[in-house]
């Protein structure tokens, strides 16, 4: 593909290498979030209902570490998978997996810290039926979970966001080999680096429409959620 | 964090173990290469005739060469395939590969663009041109990557008797990016860059920018090939990678890279039988 073609010609055409980068793209920064989600909302939610030492130095980190700069994780993670790191037996470096676990770290912080900002809120508010209903500590967590579940959506998109633009982490740890390691936004560093900047641009938009097709299926879902939740 | 998060946790953290290893079972290589190999097209002309041949999937993590290097120094790559021979002489001798073998050469040239402000356009003497440069403080965009490229510019400054690291003035722009990047900062601010003659004549962004020397002998580009020692990095596939290597440098492999043309020119020649290239 890519030669002496806009983007409008390879999604016209169906172009399978087009697709297949980004069916990739998807499933990494998908399985990015979904990862973030299953460690970020209960950490959340936990700091968000617990009292302990040190606890506002921990949120302060926590929304600090929403602007973990990607080269930096790459960079860690790319030591880390590295044969001569401490996982290197696993040599996951240069494959996709090594690319979720790098967009893992970045938007864990940014589902944990908008978690924790919306169930304290809902804690504040319905502190008093929680206590009344007796519930333990783990307990108060899952209730108040499945309470915001609707709001927690926009911290699923929020990460799901960061995971699909960055380029950062995942040029470094991915290497943007052609066929498997290559994403959205590595094709769009590449094809730049060419010097095809109409490429490059037209790549981006395709990019872009599929991020506000994500949050349009998102939203629809929301709403449909919630009128079923009366 | 609750049993069931905790046993998901587990079974994803499991799932990806195992698909990086499924991913690493398969028939293939990392090379560790160059941005011009990869960004001229080359590869993409090569590698399917490879794989049609042997089945063996050669996955290319394309970087300028001094980071080529340190990648399979890591043990991140099987094969190196770089333009720079001195460091991959040092990179043989401090042990991390087994034989360095020729491929292909091709050649450097100065772009420029055509207001020519240093009055060198059409020269051959790539010395005498970067003095003008220097002494008509004419815009330079320098690779400062430590790739091929940018230890063929120093070297080349260091021939003209120019202390580049103590000479150069704000006309003199280090971007520390790949080579495609440079001719795109040339482009957009007309500034002189030194380019390997692949990745020029697929580079698209061009503007105002066209050869002003090119025939210099100093101006060489050779390209050698080198299996990662498996003695350093036992992970290494010694044996796929020593196909590739075999193939690239048998008289098949070595058609391969004549046959590339792009708008008819020949990027890249093969002088693999050349033992001292």
């Amino acid at each position: 593909m890519l030669q002496d073609v806009t983007a409008l010609q390879l999604v016209l055409s169906g172009d399978p290498a087009l697709f297949a980068i980004v069916r990739l793209s998807l499933y990494v920064s998908f399985s990015a979030v979904v990862l973030a989600a299953l460690i970020g909302i209960p950490l959340g939610a936990w700091i968000a209902l617990t009292k302990f030492p040190g606890r506002q130095g921990v949120i302060v980190m926590l929304n600090a570490l929403m602007g973990l700069p990607p080269v930096v994780v790459g960079l860690a993670v790319y030591l880390t998978l590295s044969r001569s790191g401490p996982l290197g037996a696993f040599g996951l470096l240069f494959t996709p997996p090594a690319m979720i676990i790098a967009q893992t770290v970045l938007v864990t912080p940014i589902i944990a810290a908008l978690t924790r900002q919306t169930i304290e809120d809902l804690w504040i508010e319905y502190r008093d039926e929680l206590t009344a209903m007796n519930l333990g500590p783990l307990g108060r967590v899952a209730a108040l979970i499945w309470d915001a579940r609707f709001s927690l959506v926009t911290a699923l998109l929020a990460g799901f966001g960061r995971a699909a633009a960055e380029v950062g982490a995942i040029i470094i740890v991915g290497g943007n080999i052609e066929g498997f390691t290559r994403t959205m936004t590595t094709a769009i560093a590449l094809e730049t680096s060419k010097g095809d900047l109409p490429l490059a641009v037209g790549l981006g938009l395709v990019l872009i429409a599929i991020v506000i097709a994500v949050n349009a299926l998102a939203w629809t879902a929301r709403r449909a959620g919630e009128r079923l939740a009366g | 964090m609750n049993m069931l998060t905790r046993r998901s946790l587990i079974a994803v953290t499991a799932s990806l173990v195992f698909a990086g290893h499924a991913f690493a079972q398969d028939k293939s290589i990392v090379v560790a290469s160059t941005t011009s190999t990869q960004d001229s097209g080359l590869f993409g002309h090569i590698l399917p005739m490879f794989k049609a041949k042997t089945g063996i999937d050669v996955k290319v993590v394309a970087q300028g060469t001094g980071q080529a290097l340190d990648t399979a120094r890591r043990g991140d790559a099987d094969v190196v395939f770089v333009h720079a021979k001195p460091a991959e002489e040092k990179f043989l001798a401090e042990g991390f590969g087994v034989k360095r073998y020729p491929v292909m050469y091709n050649d450097f040239i100065l772009i420029g663009p055509k207001a020519d402000p240093a009055g060198i356009k059409g020269s051959r003497d790539i010395v005498a041109a970067l003095s003008a440069i220097k002494t008509k403080g004419a815009d330079f965009i320098s690779r400062g990557d430590k790739s091929g490229t940018h230890q063929a510019e120093l070297n080349l400054w260091k021939v003209a008797g120019i202390d580049i690291a103590k000479d150069k003035g704000p006309w003199y722009k280090e971007i520390g990016q790949g080579m495609g990047a440079a001719l795109n900062t040339a482009s957009a601010s007309n500034a002189y860059v030194l380019a390997d003659r692949g990745t020029w004549l697929s580079f698209k962004n061009r503007n105002e920018l066209g050869i002003a020397v090119e025939g210099d002998k100093r101006l060489f580009n050779q390209y050698g090939v080198m299996l990662v020692n498996p003695a350093k990095h036992p992970s290494v596939k010694k044996d796929l990678g020593q196909q590739f290597i075999d193939w690239l440098v048998s008289s098949e492999g070595q058609k391969a890279i004549a046959d590339y043309k792009i708008n008819g020119e020949q990027l890249f020649y093969p002088n693999a039988s050349d033992s001292g290239a």
